[in-house]
């Protein structure tokens, strides 16, 4: 009797408590996303969700527009002054969030801590090592030199937020440290949000910086939820405990579509998904039944790996639509790509024709390895690649690992072939070019990701002409050609590009961006 | 009594230090984590560089000698991915963990205790037998069936479905109240809606169990001569289940309990995971996803070390409960 009487008080009370506690909240904002950023500090963890929590509370010099081209934010022009100097005007009246007003000292403070960050597990200072000198030459001028010439310049300087000279100094070397930044001590900028609060692992809260310079944002507040389960992030935007999501699984992407109360934007994004094939080692260690040799290192082998994928199937049954086949590193018209380039159709007579001209009539065995839950689909990709190349009779298996094993494995070279990503932060072709197909060559960070050693030196030759002309037509020419090199020799099996998609709420609406960056002030009530 | 105790702080110790050697053995296998950490863009000379900051280019067993230096001064090395302290970040987030597991583990009681006695009394009866299926579905579902079952159920379908109903949040912990420098969310109303659906979530598979145990336990206990006895002098129905086989069911149950607290408290990743709760268990996945070897190491020092001071509060209550027990230093 006791225990029904409470239980219908406890009822009662649960509903007030709930119609309480809803807020108005008209002009509040949830997003859910998929990782958790690691830090506050800009300058600690040069990783997606990091940059793009940062990017609402910092701004850089240069900023990158939905489709990675540059456009002014703190400075408002750039020039080459000669080939080793670039000089950049700042932008007049702008405001720190605590009303001091930015100056050039904070670009020097800025671009100098990168490299007094302790511990950084993957430091700004790839950004800022050219810079060999910077000149102040009036509070709205700066001059950065470089040791050689550093036409990509302004593109670095779109990684390098600024941070308040005045807030984020410290008895530190480093000013304030990342503790401190965590904590929200000294986290400054200029950016349209200003820091709240943050509890790791549960939300981070930013609210509307009402003196910013740009276009004023529709939120008062925005919070960030992490939301690391995908099926909790449906949930969560379908209870309405978040009001967009990043990152939707995909199988859940054609009940998303087809709800009347979720819009989804969708944005080309600038990461390709590859095959990597080993070139370099003979024999290799995936493909043991050909006596030793290594098949792919024939041109021709390469080519019908390439004919027997069937890169629309993939992208319209594993993908449900949500890629588009690549036939080179980045999409078009991102800085650096060809306009008529050719995507291989799937060609499987060619490929067996191929095959049996390059001295393998009945094929070999492979295996093909791929991390699992790295990418979007990767192991299922992976499976079907493995059934397109066995119908071509390359026999393939699969061995996929999770993330961290299989970077190990792919580092000591123990594939043969291997999928993975590389989204290009720079939005332009040098960045892929220079990772996956140039030469390995670890002092001049050539190839750094070039793990199956592919090496045409007559692309090596290109790419580095390219990343010394400072003339921007030049250098786009030279890029073209770079990439047509590298693709025609089947260096790297493109696949496609991921299509990044945001899911929100009826009455938003979101500029999806080439970065897969999700920023709050890109969200907006729909008109 | 104190011999005993210092013997099992003791064995906590060594205990301690072999799964520290474990970990770092393991992670060691499993990967470098410079490769989870570090920007694909980063250079190799800057891929060295952070290597060399973090340790990780020592061989593995001077890694681990200087680990060992460091911890017995308390300093447990700084989270790869954080920057912070490890233990701190630990720190950090055992009030939500503890938080949820004595919530969920309370519920657990409060209905299980109650329903398994129950089902000792009038075995034969409906609500006994239906008792049981429900209990055996308890502990079968897998938690993060459960989680996202009670998920889609409270927080999308119903509230959808039936216009008033009121919606549970899905995901995260509700406001905290600062007491004595835990941050606790129970003490709030939205708190509670936030607790609701992950505590049903632990308390489900903890509470089938108790409602099972304590079954056996009631049957046990009813044929027993004291009982007999007691009814025989005239003694209510309510006194004589209230009191004398209560008391005497109590130690079993209180025993696992206590254990199944340990359990959840080192264990409730999934139910964090699936509920977003920032505790313990989701800092745990997340580390070993990312070979975050300082935070992992440190995570299962300080829970072998709750563990078994947990165990020995449990051995010191059951010496209380039953006063036939006496702990001997020989003993175990």
């Amino acid at each position: 009797m006791i225990c029904r009487k409470a239980g219908a008080v406890l009822a009662v009370a649960l509903s007030f408590a709930v119609a309480a506690a809803w807020p108005a909240a008209a002009q509040e904002l949830k997003i859910g996303l998929s990782t958790e950023p690691s830090s506050l500090d800009p300058q600690y963890h040069n990783l997606s969700p990091n940059n793009q929590i940062a990017l609402n509370m910092f701004e850089a010099l240069v900023a990158q527009d939905p489709a990675q081209n540059l456009q002014p934010a703190l400075a408002v022009s750039w020039k080459p002054i000669d080939d080793t100097t670039w000089e950049f005007k700042l932008r007049e009246g702008v405001k720190f969030h605590d009303g001091s007003p930015f100056t050039a000292d904070d670009v020097v403070f800025t671009i100098e801590r990168a490299a007094k960050v302790p511990n950084a597990p993957s430091p700004f200072t790839q950004f800022t090592k050219q810079i060999v000198g910077i000149d102040v030459v009036d509070p709205l001028t700066v001059r950065l030199r470089t040791a050689a010439p550093a036409p990509l310049l302004p593109v670095d300087m779109v990684a390098i937020r600024i941070l308040s000279k005045k807030a984020a100094s410290g008895p530190a070397p480093e000013g304030k440290t990342t503790e401190q930044l965590n904590r929200g001590e000294g986290l400054v900028g200029t950016g349209p949000f200003k820091f709240v609060e943050w509890s790791r692992g549960n939300q981070l809260v930013v609210e509307r910086n009402d003196g910013y310079w740009g276009p004023k944002p529709a939120w008062k507040k925005v919070i960030f939820r992490p939301l690391t389960n995908a099926a909790t992030r449906v949930a969560g935007l379908l209870s309405g405990d978040v009001d967009l999501i990043e990152n939707p699984p995909t199988v859940d992407l054609p009940k998303l579509a087809s709800n009347e109360r979720v819009t989804l934007a969708r944005a080309l994004s600038n990461r390709i998904i590859y095959i990597h094939l080993d070139q370099f080692t003979e024999p290799t260690p995936g493909i043991p039944d050909t006596g030793g040799k290594n098949p792919l290192k024939d041109k021709r082998v390469r080519h019908a790996l390439s004919l027997a994928l069937d890169r629309n199937a993939i992208v319209q049954r594993i993908m449900e639509g949500f890629a588009v086949p690549a036939g080179d590193l980045l999409p078009h018209p991102m800085f650096g790509t060809r306009k008529d380039t050719p995507i291989e159709k799937v060609d499987v007579a060619q490929a067996k024709k191929l095959l049996a001209e390059a001295g393998y009539p009945n094929g070999f065995s492979i295996t093909l390895g791929t991390p699992n839950g790295r990418y979007i689909n990767d192991a299922k990709v992976a499976e079907t690649i493995a059934a397109l190349w066995t119908r071509v009779g390359v026999k393939t298996q699969i061995e996929a690992s999770a993330p961290p094993v299989f970077f190990k494995n792919r580092d000591e070279y123990k594939y043969s072939a291997y999928l993975a990503g590389w989204g290009a932060g720079t939005g332009e072709m040098s960045d892929p070019l220079r990772a996956l197909v140039a030469t390995p060559n670890p002092e001049r960070g050539m190839g750094g990701t070039n793990k199956g050693r592919y090496s045409n030196p007559a692309m090596d030759a290109k790419l580095a002409e390219a990343l010394r002309t400072v003339d921007d037509e030049k250098r786009r020419t030279l890029l073209q050609e770079a990439s047509k090199l590298a693709m025609e020799d089947y260096g790297i099996l493109p696949l496609h590009f991921e299509v990044s998609v945001w899911a929100m709420k009826k009455g938003l609406t979101y500029t999806g961006r080439a970065d897969q960056y999700t920023l709050a002030y890109l969200v907006a009530p729909a008109p | 009594m104190l011999v005993f105790i210092i013997r099992r702080l003791m064995q906590a110790v060594v205990v301690m230090v072999v799964m520290s050697a474990l970990v770092f053995g393991g992670i060691y296998l499993v990967g470098n984590p410079v490769a989870m950490l570090i920007s694909d863009q980063a250079s190799e000379a800057d891929r060295l560089a952070v290597i060399r900051e973090l340790g990780l280019d020592q061989p593995i067993w001077q890694q681990y000698l200087t680990f060992v230096g460091k911890a017995l001064v308390g300093d447990f090395g700084k989270s790869f991915r954080a920057g912070e302290p490890a233990m701190r970040l630990i720190f950090q987030h055992m009030p939500a963990t503890l938080e949820l597991a004595v919530i969920a583990m309370t519920f657990a009681v409060l209905v299980g205790v109650p329903l398994g006695m129950y089902a000792g009394l009038r075995p034969d009866s409906l609500g006994a037998r239906s008792i049981m299926t429900v209990s055996i579905l308890g502990f079968s579902l897998p938690t993060f069936w459960v989680g996202l079952m009670l998920i889609m159920l409270f927080a999308v379908a119903l509230p959808e479905w039936i216009p008033g109903w009121p919606r549970l949040p899905s995901s995260g912990r509700g406001p905290t109240v600062d007491i004595l420098g835990l941050k606790l969310s129970f003490l709030t109303a939205q708190g509670w809606l936030h607790l609701l659906l992950p505590a049903l979530t632990l308390a489900l598979a903890k509470g089938a169990l108790i409602i099972r145990l304590t079954r056996a336990a009631t049957r046990e206990v009813l044929p027993m001569d004291y009982v007999k006895f007691a009814r025989a002098k005239g003694l209510s129905e309510r006194r004589i289940v209230g009191v004398h086989v209560l008391k005497n069911i109590a130690i079993p149950i209180a025993t696992v309990t206590g254990l199944e607290l340990g359990q959840v408290i080192a264990f409730a990743v999934v139910t964090e995971t699936i509920f977003s709760w920032p505790g313990m268990g989701k800092l745990l996945i997340d580390s070993i996803l990312l070979l975050d070897r300082p935070v992992v190491v440190a995570y299962l020092v300080v829970i072998v070390f709750f563990l078994v001071l947990l165990n020995l509060l449990v051995d010191i209550l059951y010496s209380v409960l039953d006063p036939r027990v006496r702990l001997e230093a020989t003993a175990r």
